[in-house]
């Protein structure tokens, strides 16, 4: 191989320890002098236990305060910073009002219930066109078929209106965060310091849950579709950023030099050079972004961005189970559609397209033409048959009812069986747990993660999962975080439990492994919002419920890693212990696991990113921890309160992350993986 | 003979990895030995390289893998910035120029070729080998007709709407060919061009590149890893071991004297007949050589060895223009060829 670019020699990765295994002594040390300290130390240091509250830093106090100067106060000379705000959302409730009026509520004058139409939406007949059009264009009949169908669905089933207005805010948001994102991107490649600065902001801001983000997006910039629309763009953003700027560091260094040799200047160098040759992997951002869109401004339901998530929220409210998941079986149809649909423009558009020879403006551009015929055509019809421009309504179906005599069916014969269930689990798992978390002392706690993190990746880990439980405590967080902890902890150990066994049973049967793998990226298109559905109607409220959410939430990670890391195993392993007469238990015990051991791991880490970003969600199914708390900043535009229990949760999932990742790399070490 | 006008000069050129290099190389006077650059923690890529490239040779930089060659070639056109020495191209000193001046020598004077092509992906072969001049922000029809003059002469005609990966490797090689020559470089950097071809493609573009190179005229690098293409297409060979130039001269220097035992090792397998001219065997004319066959002293003794079988004792040599500057013994050649 060529030598290329700087080889950069770390010097530590050369003597990896190899040393032999020996008795754990230090950790055997430190869980003794905890335990001992858990049990016997609440006489000498009470203060230890519970964090003593003259101490209680007051941050979500100085964050409000300073929030409401913001708005009251700040200025930056020529304007101030309330007319900023003001000025972004005007700017981004042109086109918002743009997408909205074309494909729900029409162009009107005036407003409220007297606003006259002037012109109506786009015919429903119009929009399924467009959309099989679209996807006949992007990937053949089938893709046609199966867009076609998803939109039908939203018509059939009466969710027509609120699926156009959530579609319009996705309309607006994602193209921004896709072009934001790669801005961003591109600056972070072009300069060191952006990628600086950029950086720990991406990983700060994937691990505050989303509710967080609506807090102080509501406090700045109302209540409405415009303020959801923003909030979507803030959380769809960052991950388009990271991939940009990994997709950008992926382009071969030949590309590089090429770009320098033909004399590009730095403009030329990243539209002409980089930016192209990094389309491939671009797209696939655009897919994310478009996925996350989606998830967004259903959860953005809760500032006013209405739509089907609104349905969704109103129906919990009401614990009308027929309508809530007639409205998540609407976000499933759109998510699939948007999905599969997203999917096949990266592929068409990132293989480049050979020119056509053919002339003429019919031949050349057939479903430009197609689509402008359709548009006239329908909307020419529309004004003569009503049914052409809405949904006949005595042709709805509404499922509603069915699926409420369902849940009531269920209720009826299963109550008492399911709710043994719960009741076991409750007292027999649950409690203990939570109790037993609980009455850990916060010091000893601390210290304890900081041990970990300096035996598992050095001082400055140690460093850092020692100052975040603390801020975590120091902020009067502590008791909430621990129920964070324990609903978190509980459901990823069940969702691994589930999950790895899945993954292993899978990951050597083909066939089966291509089912589950449909299955699980089905799974993870849907919004985090549908799964709370389910659940509630089975359990009703409660720590169960939100835990049955978050499982099935976060086991999609927990079946894939497994699944790819035992895939992984080089085949002549397999086969040279085969050759060794193991049996398969052999074959899977001593090599496949033993050497996906790294990817199980950052399974597990997944996992618990999963279930923590879910956690917040089942807010609304009563929970008692952090997101409870954002959950309650939200309704009351409590900035400080909900930024500092969403940095909390970020504190929590930073040290399992940090932790996880860095023992999974001694795993790959000590493996020779690396 | 005379000596060629140096196009590209190299001195004491240096590239040190790691954190500080350029005090560090300034605080030991431009000349810090293994030892020090050890102890330092900084790792010498180039060390020390002086080496001239003459006006229309073809110059070869030969190392195996981590020996510095690919770095060295990105140092002489400034893709990886040197930490000390100069590098002159035409006399012009390539560290002192000017972002902007790098871009214009780099837009009109120098062409490169890739060992992984590093074709654009997005654009058809036309638009690749116009890709140069485009950027130089040439208009579009005469840059296509250009384009499709390179194309026609790497032959590829009638490819030029195909996309790279419709290609096979030894095509797209020959779009990259194509597109560095399109700007009409004065010097052409060619990275290890055919190492990530199969083993008959590769030698069928040597030929290749002999055929355009006697046609173009060109001022050559070439790099490789490949003792036999460096020498079947050299001029001179430059031989690169740990960032170091260990050897520099013509293939036949380096075959007839290696400089080292690690110089050595390469040459011991190489047909020495197909490499000593019949210049380096000759001995002085006697006068008697007019009326036998003759032979150029340019051409190798595996070329001459035909030329005995009739039982010709001796051969006559010739220069350029024909005259004959001695003679070609039997016996020499019996013996060299015999050696192996």
């Amino acid at each position: 191989m060529a030598m290329s670019g700087a080889p950069l020699l770390e010097p530590e990765t050369a003597q990896v320890s190899r040393r032999p295994s020996r008795l754990p002594v230090a950790w055997l040390v430190a869980i003794a002098v905890f335990v001992t300290f858990w049990l016997y130390g609440k006489p000498l240091f009470p203060a230890a236990f519970d964090y003593p509250k003259a101490y209680v830093i007051k941050l979500a106090k100085w964050i409000s305060s300073a929030m409401k100067w913001l708005i009251n106060e700040a200025s930056f000379g020529l304007f101030s910073f309330t007319d900023l705000t003001r000025f972004i959302s005007a700017v981004l409730d042109v086109p918002y009002t743009l997408a909205a009026s074309l494909l729900s509520t029409g162009f009107l004058e005036g407003s409220g219930s007297s606003a006259i139409q002037l012109l109506p939406p786009l015919p429903w007949i119009a929009v399924i066109g467009l959309v099989m059009l679209l996807g006949h264009w992007l990937g053949g009949m089938r893709l046609s078929l199966l867009a076609g169908g998803c939109f039908l669905f939203l018509a059939v089933f009466g969710q027509w209106t609120s699926a156009m207005i959530t579609l319009a805010s996705i309309l607006v948001a994602a193209p921004l965060g896709v072009v934001f994102g790669l801005l961003f991107g591109v600056a972070a490649w072009r300069w060191h310091w952006v990628e600086r600065m950029v950086m720990p902001l991406l990983d700060l801001m994937q691990t505050i849950p989303v509710f967080a983000y609506l807090v102080p997006v509501l406090f700045l910039f109302g209540f409405g579709p415009t303020a959801a629309v923003i909030a979507t763009l803030i959380f769809a953003t960052p991950p388009m950023t990271r991939i940009s700027i990994l997709s950008l560091r992926a382009v071969p260094s030949e590309i590089t030099d090429l770009g320098h040799m033909v004399g590009c200047t730095e403009r030329q160098m990243t539209w002409r050079v980089m930016v192209p040759a990094a389309r491939e992997s671009l797209m696939v951002g655009m897919n994310q972004v478009i996925m996350l869109s989606l998830n967004m401004v259903i959860i953005a339901s809760m500032i006013g961005a209405g739509g089907l998530g609104f349905d969704v929220l109103a129906a919990l409210r009401r614990l009308d189970f027929g309508a809530g998941l007639e409205a998540g079986f609407a976000i499933v149809a759109l998510a699939i559609a948007m999905d599969r649909l997203s999917q096949a423009a990266a592929e068409k558009l990132s293989a480049p397209s050979p020119d056509t020879q053919a002339s003429g403006l019919v031949a050349r551009h057939p479903y430009l033409v197609a689509a402008l015929a359709l548009l006239i055509a329908t909307t020419a019809l529309g004004y003569v048959i009503p049914g052409i421009r809405t949904y006949p309504e005595a042709l709805q179906l509404s499922t509603g009812t069915f699926w409420s005599e369902v849940v009531a069916w269920i209720n009826i014969n299963y109550f008492d069986t399911l709710e043994a269930i719960k009741n076991a689990m409750l007292i027999n798992v649950l409690i203990p747990f939570k109790r037993f978390l609980g009455d850990l002392p916060w010091l000893g706690v601390t210290v304890f993660l900081g041990f970990a993190g300096y035996r598992l990746g050095g001082w400055r880990l140690g460093l850092l999962t020692l100052c975040l439980p603390l801020f975590i405590a120091a902020t009067g967080q502590w008791e909430k975080a621990m129920i964070t902890v324990y609903l978190c902890g509980i459901s990823a150990l069940f969702a691994s439990l589930i999950g790895i066994p899945v993954g292993i049973i899978a990951a050597t049967r083909d066939r089966l492994w291509s089912w589950v793998q449909l299955a699980i990226d089905t799974l993870q298109t849907l919004p985090s919002f549908v799964y709370l559905m389910p659940a509630v109607m089975l359990f009703r409220v409660g720590d169960f419920t939100a835990m049955i959410a978050v499982v099935a939430f976060a086991i999609a990670p927990a079946i894939r890693y497994t699944a790819l890391g035992i895939r992984k195993v080089d085949p002549k392993l397999i086969e040279a212990s085969r050759a060794m007469g193991c049996t398969e238990w052999q074959i899977l015990t001593r090599v496949r696991l033993k050497l996906a051991l790294p990817e199980i791991l950052l399974g597990l880490n997944q996992t618990i990113m999963f279930a923590l970003s879910m956690l917040v969600i089942t807010a609304l199914v009563g929970t008692r921890d952090l997101g409870q708390e954002v959950y309650i900043a939200l309704t009351k535009a409590d900035t400080g309160r909900g930024l500092v229990a969403g940095l909390s949760i970020a504190a929590i999932a930073i040290i399992a992350d940090r932790l996880i990742s860095a023992g999974a790399s001694r795993a790959r070490h000590r493996l020779g993986l690396e | 003979m005379t000596i060629p006008e140096a196009k590209l000069v190299c001195r004491n050129v240096w590239k040190l990895f790691g954190a500080e290099a350029e005090e560090f190389l300034v605080s030991h006077d431009g000349h810090p030995d293994t030892d020090a650059i050890a102890a330092a923690g900084l790792v010498g890529a180039v060390r020390q390289v002086d080496l001239d490239v003459h006006e229309g040779e073809i110059f070869v930089i030969m190392g195996l893998s981590g020996s510095g060659k690919s770095t060295l070639v990105r140092l002489m056109s400034r893709l990886i910035e040197p930490t000390g020495g100069d590098v002159l191209f035409k006399g012009e000193n390539l560290l002192k120029a000017s972002q902007s001046r790098m871009i214009e020598i780099r837009r009109h004077q120098m062409g490169m070729v890739f060992q992984h092509f590093a074709l654009l992906p997005h654009l058809t072969v036309l638009d690749n080998v116009a890709f140069p001049l485009d950027i130089q922000g040439m208009d579009r029809a005469a840059r296509e007709a250009r384009a499709r003059e390179m194309i026609e002469l790497v032959g590829l005609a009638g490819k030029e709407s195909a996309f790279p990966r419709q290609l096979s490797g030894g095509q797209q090689q020959r779009v990259g060919i194509a597109r560095s020559l399109a700007v009409e470089p004065e010097i052409w950097f060619l990275d290890e061009p055919f190492s990530a071809l199969d083993p008959l493609i590769r030698r069928e573009m040597q030929d290749e590149f002999m055929r355009l190179q006697t046609k173009l005229h060109k001022t050559i690098v070439f790099i490789t890893h490949d003792f036999d293409e460096a020498i079947r297409l050299a001029d001179r060979i430059a031989i690169m071991k740990d960032g170091e130039i260990v050897q520099a001269g013509t293939p036949e220097e380096i075959v007839l004297t290696p400089a080292t035992s690690y110089v050595a090792e390469f040459t011991r397998n190489v047909a020495r007949a197909k490499v000593i001219r019949t210049r380096s065997l000759m001995k002085d004319a006697q006068g008697d050589e007019e009326n036998g066959a003759r032979i150029s002293a340019r051409a190798n003794i595996a070329e001459a060895a035909p030329l005995f079988l009739d039982g010709a004792p001796h051969l006559g040599v010739t220069d350029d223009d024909g005259r004959v500057i001695g003679r070609l013994d039997r016996e020499a050649v019996v013996s060299l060829m015999l050696q192996g």
